[in-house]
């Protein structure tokens, strides 16, 4: 895999409405390039929303976001897609596209409208598929797919789009603890050593987040708190969080400790 | 069968049902009519100044409708979807039973006033259609369906406000235009329908790919690179002329448009640089078929090919779903 130089995201005092309901209000942020940044919170925190702002998807009513110092509304939208891949929760797939297809759909900002694929963009698109370990799914179809096979064609599919920057929202939500480490590995190795710009939505306490170099808390649409892991995996922080009870125990990733939800005790 | 083997099973089976159409009929033709184009005897005339052209129209009104699906059916991420059903062709039949009814013949620019009004009333029920993704960015693709289908409620009821104020005569005229046939379409309507189709046509062609990130979702697409608003902007217009072009050269013939895709997708797959020319071929091919077997079926009396498309159709298309 060959090292990115990465890019870089800033957020400035982000407010965006979708309706009469205002889901963010004054967020800022900031990822260096190749940087994984684990962004946590309650339910309808604004969390996703958060990601589909970066990736140009919304209107922002206020303030800014930049890629590289460049505002996300002056790039064109397939020139966005080269560098921002965005990993959707795992919704229903496209019926009948094989993975192969799936994963090829990801060459789209860089394919003329009439010349199919190149050599190079079939290259991209086999090592989008041996890096997530799913090659050998290549001929089967997306409904025949298991949910942690699904999650890494979809991240297939992203890096096929060549771009730095990857946002997955859940990555890990809904898979089995087998999986779920598969994914991490996978992320880890993106990030760590392919030099992606990371940014992942989570509720991974003792997984993403710990392995993450930077968690942005969102409660109600405002940040609540922008630390180290170390600062955050803490029973009070956590408590301020989620409106819920932590306790830390020892022996997680990384010397944190693992945290664990303390049942009737706030 | 491999693909490439499939694909040409389709076009040798569509070039077959093309020769074959025009010398079955309740008068036999002899070969050689075939070889004299410009000949002045009644097998020659009967050929190629009624056969052929209609033979023409029912390929470019199938290969028009079947497109037209195939569009829907990914833009609105449904296989029911189609121009007939959302609003579509009952937008441009209103048009036209309105033209009708009115009673008006004026040309403009070479078209009969009811091309202009099924074109119109085409473009009015996308653009109301359009509004609604407009009005509403974040509408999902059900509520635009939801906003079609009573599209075609009201287009449909102001259609049977028309013909139930009509006289008997007049009425039943609109009845046997709205059952769809191409009993009218000789060399000037080939003529009137074709740029509508062909443009139509061509201008889908070029976004196939779009089409297939369109089925993933709006969302995705987006985050892909497609710019979606302009996208589907772009593909409604031009259905929607390519519909309106169809409708008021053959009335709203329906199925053909719904079934032509999914029975592509079954042979070919999802992908829509293959699937879009093949629904065209297909669409083309079946709805000829179709109008051969409606002018022989009762012959010398014709039925309206509407009767024939699901007749036919919908059996096939059971037997390729449950052989899956």
């Amino acid at each position: 895999m060959g090292t990115l130089s990465g890019s870089r995201i800033e957020v400035r005092d982000l407010g965006v409405r979708l309706g009469e309901a205002e889901i963010l209000a004054g967020v800022g942020l900031s990822v260096a390039a190749g940087e994984l940044l684990a962004v946590i919170g309650p339910n309808g925190a604004g969390k996703s929303t958060l990601l589909r702002a970066i990736d140009g998807l919304l209107p922002v009513r206020h303030g800014s976001i930049a890629i590289d110092g460049r505002p996300v509304s002056d790039y064109r939208r397939r020139e966005l897609a080269r560098v921002v891949s965005f990993v959707p929760q795992s919704g229903a797939p496209a019926d009948g596209y094989t993975v192969r297809a799936f994963v090829e759909m990801g060459r789209y900002p860089h394919l003329p409208t009439w010349s199919g694929l190149t050599s190079d963009d079939r290259r991209v698109v086999d090592e989008a598929l041996e890096l997530t370990e799913t090659g050998h799914l290549a001929a089967r179809a997306l409904t025949t797919l298991s949910g942690g096979e699904r999650q890494r064609v979809s991240i297939a599919a992203a890096l096929a789009q060549g771009g730095s920057i990857l946002l997955l929202d859940e990555p890990t939500s809904f898979l089995d603890v087998r999986h779920q480490v598969q994914v991490l590995e996978l992320l880890g190795r993106l990030h760590r050593d392919g030099g992606y710009t990371v940014v992942a939505v989570t509720h991974d306490l003792n997984g993403l987040v710990a392995d993450a170099d930077s968690v942005l808390g969102l409660v109600g649409g405002r940040v609540a708190c922008s630390a180290r892991p170390a600062e955050v995996l803490d029973a009070e922080v956590l408590a301020g969080i989620f409106s819920s009870g932590f306790r830390l125990l020892p022996g997680g990733r990384h010397g944190l400790p693992v945290v664990v939800p303390a049942r009737g005790e706030r | 069968m491999s693909r490439g083997a499939r694909v040409a099973l389709l076009v040798v089976g569509a070039a077959a049902v093309l020769v074959a159409a025009p010398l079955i009929g309740p008068i036999p033709l002899p070969l050689r009519a075939l070889a004299d184009p410009l000949g002045s005897d009644a097998a020659a005339r009967i050929l190629w100044q009624i056969r052929v052209p209609r033979v023409v129209a029912g390929f470019l009104g199938g290969a028009g409708l079947a497109v037209g699906g195939a569009v829907f059916q990914a833009v609105f991420r449904n296989p029911l979807a189609t121009p007939y059903i959302l609003g579509v062709a009952a937008g441009a039949s209103f048009g036209v039973a309105a033209v009708a009814r009115i009673g008006a013949g004026v040309a403009l620019l070479g078209l009969g006033l009811s091309s202009w009004a099924a074109l119109a009333g085409a473009l009015l029920a996308v653009a109301i259609v359009w509004m609604v993704t407009r009005l509403r960015p974040e509408a999902s693709t059900s509520t635009l369906l939801l906003a079609g289908v009573s599209l075609n409620f009201f287009f449909s009821s102001l259609i049977l406000f028309l013909q139930y104020t009509a006289s008997f005569a007049d009425a039943y005229r609109v009845l046997r235009w709205l059952m769809g046939g191409l009993g009218g379409a000789d060399l000037s309507a080939v003529l009137q329908m074709a740029p509508f189709v062909v443009v139509g046509i061509a201008v889908v062609l070029a976004f196939g790919r779009e089409l297939d990130l369109l089925t993933t979702g709006a969302e995705l697409a987006a985050s892909r690179g497609v710019a979606v608003a302009r996208t589907r902007t772009v593909l409604f217009v031009a259905t929607s002329i390519m519909i309106g072009g169809v409708v008021a050269a053959c009335g709203p013939i329906g199925f053909v448009g719904m079934v032509s895709p999914h029975i592509c997708r079954l042979l070919l797959g999802p992908g829509h640089r293959l699937l879009l020319p093949a629904s065209a071929v297909f669409g083309g091919a079946f709805l000829v078929l179709c109008d051969t077997a409606a002018r022989i079926a009762v012959a010398p009396a014709e039925l309206p090919v509407g009767v024939i498309t699901a007749f036919l159709g919908a059996p096939f298309f059971l037997w390729l779903l449950l052989r899956k």
